[in-house]
């Protein structure tokens, strides 16, 4: 059985990454921290309960295949692997150090469990669909998940990726848009993603949910509701998250796409976080 | 803004008159499915086509993708032997090369097609980090490489190598003839690596048979030997230099052969010790312009490896080209067997 099925719940999970990337922030003094305590949650209710995977062998042909299309995600991912035991918990010191597994942006040749390169944006939805076609012709039964940010939706690459998606009909096809109205330059909404999200990719034919990303029961009933969607169509789960969640005083923070954190905050970051921190 | 700034390229609308050719017939704009020189050569009929469905019929793992330009390429011929492994991803290349590394990261071996002007432009983020830096074995072949067509810029991959050379792990490929574009075809479905393959496509000239030669990937081989001359060529230029070596010979001009159908990683040995025998004018010759090609690389290797001989480059101007019909073009821009004959007696 490949699927997590301890006792721990999924608010302890999420706890857990957000304070694996703190650790890993404070290392390096930086780090996209605001995007990891974001995303926290729905990284939990991937690796905890959507994800077939086998964390002593991450190459395992069975697995569901995870693309972090957001390479600057790393820190999140790394902290969601930690957790799931793919990477250990002691290499948290290396995080961005020379010769670390854990580079401050994802690539598949360093870090086991990494799928593939991430960073150059709008690269992953068009990988995702490559492998859902070869599974399909391995009848390969696994899912391809593709987390991705609003800020991707601007590549029209991305777009090509939607359309692909349809036109071979991937129902094994997950995307998870991380929908937390940042990127680089303000808000993703001020850009190119005025239009209510969900209804764009209903447009091309997807089966969309639209949810809110911080809330663990809509993650999980989101999630099932993708695997389980009868028709044979892609899915997407647009996760309206809130940019370091979890830690109210940088959740007030002018919110912007890089949070700043002064050198004494991550102590104060951590010890807020555990204060709340959630029963097993 | 006013009239002149509008009329800057005024002068290509003046009236002209209907071109003719040397024989007298009409000259007109030879499109998509140029044929080179085959006036009484021996051709061979999409040579890339039926050498993939030949490999697939013991090769399960191979699979095809193309972004509507399957006829175009002669994927077509593919298409229709093996329809359920070729994928028709639409009028999107950036989406038919990320899914082409989709697919090879689940182990298949993926041939990828379109013009080259539209993986080495449009594309080149995705192959760069969705193929080569993750070293999949992702094989990109694309038609109308350099002036094979008369459509102007949009269509004309004067560029490609250039941009294609400077991509870490990409194997790069510019094939003369059907014979080599048969072997090529196989050799790199072999080959661990990426790989990016410029394509003649439909009636492809064959030449390199009577010569005895076999395509080596990596390998540079001589072609005809020479005493004047050593031509370092690829492509369909090595066609041209043949012809050329014919031309001087009456002349009393001994001009080697020595042809590079893999641009990358370049045979640096073979060249700079072919180069090295001295006594020899060095003249590369491509299908591509001058900046970036394999003119530059084996000027580049020569200088490294302390050659140094006189050296001249057979290449397309660093310029946007003309429109128009192709042996004009290459009249024009000096790639004819009537411009190679007469630079290079100038320069002896």
């Amino acid at each position: 059985m490949e699927r997590d099925t301890s006792n721990v719940s999924l608010e302890r999970r999420a706890y857990a990454i957000r304070r694996n990337a703190l650790l890993m922030g404070e290392v390096q003094g930086q780090g996209y921290i605001g995007q990891a305590l974001g995303a926290a949650d729905l990284l939990a209710v991937s690796y905890f309960h959507a994800l077939n995977y086998r964390a002593d062998d991450p190459e395992w042909e069975g697995r569901d295949r995870f693309l972090l299309s957001i390479g600057h995600y790393a820190i999140a991912l790394y902290a969601a692997m930690i957790e799931a035991g793919i990477l250990p918990e002691a290499e948290i010191e290396t995080y961005g150090m020379d010769d670390s597994r854990m580079p401050m942006s994802g690539m598949a040749a360093y870090t086991p469990g990494m799928e593939i390169t991430g960073g150059s944006l709008g690269h992953g939805l068009g990988i995702a669909v490559g492998i859902a076609l070869g599974l399909k012709r391995k009848n390969n039964p696994a899912f391809v998940y593709n987390m991705m940010s609003d800020g991707e939706l601007g590549e029209g690459s991305t777009w090509e990726a939607v359309m692909s998606g349809v036109q071979w009909k991937l129902d094994n096809l997950i995307a998870i848009v991380d929908f937390n109205d940042q990127q680089a330059d303000g808000k993703t909404t001020d850009a190119l993603a005025q239009v209510p999200e969900a209804g764009r990719w209903e447009g091309f034919g997807w089966f969309a949910q639209e949810i809110d990303g911080n809330d663990m029961d809509a993650l999980v009933a989101a999630f099932d509701a993708a695997r389980a969607h009868s028709e044979p169509v892609p899915r997407v789960i647009i996760c309206q998250t809130k940019m370091c969640k979890g830690v109210p005083f940088l959740e007030e923070r002018e919110i912007t796409h890089f949070v700043r954190v002064e050198p004494e905050e991550w102590a104060r970051a951590l010890t807020i976080l555990d204060e709340d921190r959630p029963n097993e | 803004m006013n009239d002149a700034s509008l009329s800057r390229r005024k002068s290509k609308y003046t009236p002209r008159t209907m071109p003719v050719s040397k024989n007298g017939s009409k000259l007109t704009t030879s499109a998509m499915i140029a044929s080179l020189d085959a006036e009484g050569r021996e051709t061979v009929a999409a040579p890339f086509g039926h050498a993939l469905v030949d490999l697939a019929k013991t090769r399960d793992d191979i699979v095809g993708l193309t972004a509507d330009l399957s006829k175009y390429t002669d994927l077509h011929v593919f298409a229709k032997a093996y329809p359920d492994r070729f994928y028709q991803m639409g009028m999107a290349e950036q989406v038919m090369i990320s899914a082409a590394a989709g697919l090879a990261r689940e182990g298949f071996t993926p041939f990828a097609t379109t013009y080259a002007v539209f993986a080495s432009r449009r594309a080149y983020d995705f192959i760069c980090m969705a193929i080569a830096e993750e070293n999949l074995p992702v094989k990109i072949v694309c038609a109308l490489p350099g002036l094979t067509t008369g459509y102007g810029p949009s269509h004309q991959a004067t560029d490609d190598i250039a941009i294609m050379r400077a991509m870490p792990n990409l194997t790069v490929l510019d094939p003369c003839d059907a014979t080599e574009i048969d072997q090529a075809t196989r050799a790199i479905a072999d080959h661990p690596g990426p790989v990016y393959m410029r394509l003649l496509r439909g009636n492809v000239p064959n030449v390199l048979g009577e010569y005895g030669y076999k395509f080596k990937l990596g390998k540079a081989q001589m072609i005809r030997e020479g005493r004047d001359v050593l031509f370092v060529s690829s492509g369909f230029m090595t066609m041209r230099v043949l012809d050329v070596a014919k031309r001087l010979q009456a002349d009393g001009v001994d001009c080697a052969v020595l042809h590079v159908p893999t641009i990358k990683p370049l045979d640096v040995e073979t060249i700079a010790a072919e180069a090295a025998k001295g006594g020899r004018l060095v003249v590369t010759a491509e299908n591509h312009s001058i900046t970036g090609g394999l003119g530059e690389a084996v000027g580049a290797a020569l200088m490294r490896a302390g050659v140094h001989v006189p050296f001249r480059q057979i290449a397309l101007p660093d310029a946007f080209l003309d429109a128009g019909a192709l042996p004009t073009l290459h009249d024009q821009y000096g790639i004819s067997v009537d411009a190679v004959t007469a630079s290079v007696k100038a320069w002896l």
